[in-house]
């Protein structure tokens, strides 16, 4: 029981960050391999403002998405925007450059060891035999009403909608008068935006460090390919079943190989169903 | 044998810089520099041909260098010849590529540099847990150097000096500029490149892109596996550091800036750059960050890196060179009366 409510904490935080990568990779069509990176770019900018500057957690959480939203635009104007036309590949390797900055900028700002932000609800209550911490179930709870409010965003307004437009139709989209470079840097700062959110909300339960953007900017890949790509209930329910199953293997089996499940898991996959769980068939 | 002899004077001149340069350099430090360039040279070189010329990026580049690594290490550790060792561990490093690639290669573009990503993590994890077998993160220390050969009636080559292992290296680096070097001008290099620029097209065409894609990846992870061989002897000591994801990160920087599709391009890079590094030292915390920006801006102003830009220079040149001797005698046809 302990594991499973550890699994859907973790869960939870890998749907939010699963959603804004599906919503760049599998609606832009842009492999953003530093989806991870803007993760921790997102925690330590929360971190920063909750111990140097002094803010309260939530102010930080919402300025540490106000932020990363604006580095996720200039990302895709910098990094990706000049490289539309080419093979994705391009874009992969205009990525790892990307990832490199960031990492390499929180390395060099705050130092390569691994920081704690303090905890703003220490307290924790026993539910049926299970020990749930105030943070954790602040994780869940926000998580889950995030991504509801994200999919509301994208099935019932304009905004939303012209996002799905450009997905599935670029050319079509253009045609009828919309502006693509706007909807790809709206796009870039929501995915930017929850991925950071999603940081500060687990923050103040692990540490962090400069390097865990790589492990999860991978299981959220990992997790959109298990989805299926662009399907954004296939990234909930991806994220989910990733989140328990490293909770139950890291519990039962091993914990020293618990990131192994996950990688094996998409080889797996793959090989059984190039198109994921929940993938539509494409060309 | 059809070689064209133009620009030849080119690779010989380099050649011999290549066979004076530990008489040109004494210091063991910038020795020991360069040898690491031409391991990793070899490395990037075995990148070029799946990334560069099949178009294909296997991101776990570093992983198949490791298994060559540890395999070496953990073999003439236990008194197997480097002889034997090496070419076996090669040989495993492709054998995993290929049972890795049957099922990661039916994927196209991310799909399959995402995978093989996650394989390189794996094998990394792996080579830090499995401590029964690989020493966990302190790693395999005290490999032998190579097995000497005995040629008979004569001295046996001894490989305990810095002399001789510039030489060994040296000598496999050229093993696989020559291997390279035919795959890529054969009708297998072309079905590469053709696999590379529309596989769609390719596929249409007769080829069967799979297969084609397969054979690269596990020529590719082989000589990463000879490498990572020669690397685990030379050192003396592996950690699962050798099989990272940032020395496959590093390779990519290389590969890209030196010029992808190029069989020069990566050698450029892997010597280049590293030197540039080292004589930078003060910059070493912002290493990675220079090479993120390098990397963007090479990938989206010069897809084909350096020498991809100098030989683009050179077809201008030729190409102006060219007019200018067609309108020579024009000009004087026309100035006749």
């Amino acid at each position: 029981m302990q594991q499973i409510f550890n699994g859907i904490m973790l869960g939870s935080t890998y749907a939010i960050v699963a959603v804004g990568l599906t919503l760049v990779f599998g609606i832009l069509h842009i492999p953003n391999f530093a989806h991870g990176h803007l993760y921790m770019f997102g925690a330590y900018i929360a971190f920063f403002l909750m111990t140097i500057a002094g803010l309260g957690f939530w102010t930080s959480l919402l300025a540490s998405v106000a932020v990363m939203g604006a580095v996720g635009v200039i990302l895709e104007r910098l990094a990706y925007r000049p490289l539309r036309e080419r093979p994705h590949i391009d874009s992969f390797i205009s990525a790892i450059g990307a990832l490199m900055i960031l990492e390499t900028s929180v390395i060099v700002i705050w130092g390569p060891q691994g920081r704690r932000i303090p905890n703003p609800y220490p307290g924790i209550i026993e539910v049926l035999g299970v020990t749930m911490s105030y943070q954790r179930l602040i994780v869940i709870v926000a998580a889950v009403s995030m991504i509801l409010l994200l999919n509301l965003f994208i099935k019932r307004t304009t905004l939303g909608a012209t996002i799905e437009a450009v997905a599935q139709n670029r050319e079509g989209a253009m045609l009828v008068g919309i502006d693509v470079n706007k909807v790809s840097a709206i796009t870039f700062a929501i995915s930017a935006g929850t991925a950071a959110a999603a940081a500060c909300l687990v923050a103040p339960i692990f540490i962090i460090s400069p390097t865990m953007g790589a492990l999860l900017g991978m299981k959220a890949f990992v997790i959109v390919i298990l989805g299926g790509l662009g399907s954004i209930p296939g990234a909930i329910v991806g994220g989910y079943i990733l989140g328990l199953l490293e909770a139950m293997g890291g519990g039962y089996l091993s914990a020293a190989y618990k990131d192994v499940y996950a990688f094996g898991a998409l080889i797996v996959i793959l090989s059984l169903k190039p198109t994921g769980l929940f993938g539509k068939e494409v060309a | 044998m059809n070689i064209r002899l133009k620009g030849r004077w080119w690779y010989l001149a380099i050649f011999l810089v290549a066979i004076a340069l530990p008489h040109i350099v004494t210091s063991r430090y910038v020795g020991q520099i360069i040898i690491m360039g031409y391991l990793f040279s070899i490395a990037t070189l075995s990148l070029n041909l799946i990334l560069g010329y099949a178009g294909q990026a296997s991101l776990a580049h570093a992983g198949f260098f490791g298994i060559g690594a540890y395999g070496v290490g953990l073999l003439t550790k236990g008194g197997v010849s480097f002889w034997i060792a090496l070419p076996l561990s090669a040989s495993l490093a492709a054998a995993i590529g290929f049972l890795v690639g049957l099922p990661t290669l039916r994927t196209r573009g991310s799909y399959f540099a995402i995978s093989t990503l996650c394989l390189g993590v794996i094998i990394s994890i792996v080579a830090g847990n499995w401590v029964q077998l690989t020493g966990g993160y302190t790693g395999v220390v005290g490999i032998p150097t190579p097995t000497p050969i005995r040629v008979p009636w004569t001295v046996e080559i001894r490989f305990d000096s810095l002399l001789a292992q510039y030489y060994l290296v040296l000598a496999f680096l050229i093993l696989t500029m020559f291997a390279m070097h035919r795959i890529v001008h054969s009708l297998t290099g072309l079905s590469f490149m053709a696999v590379r620029n529309n596989e769609m097209l390719a596929e249409a065409a007769g080829i069967d892109t799979f297969r084609v894609k397969l054979t690269a990846f596990v020529i590719a992870d082989f000589f990463a596996g000879l490498a990572g061989g020669l690397y685990a002897s030379i050192m003396g000591s592996i950690s699962p550091s050798t099989a990272s994801m940032e020395l496959t990160f590093n390779w990519l920087v290389y590969l890209l800036i030196g010029g992808a599709a190029t069989l020069g391009g990566p050698i450029i890079g892997a010597f280049v750059i590293p030197i540039i590094m080292e004589s930078l030292q003060f910059l070493a915390q912002y290493r990675m960050l220079i090479f993120g920006v390098l990397l963007i801006v090479v990938i989206i102003y010069f897809p084909r890196g350096a020498m991809g830009a100098i030989l683009q220079l050179g077809e201008k040149w030729r190409r102006e060179w060219r007019k200018r001797q067609e309108e020579g005698p024009r000009v004087a046809a026309s100035q006749r009366p």
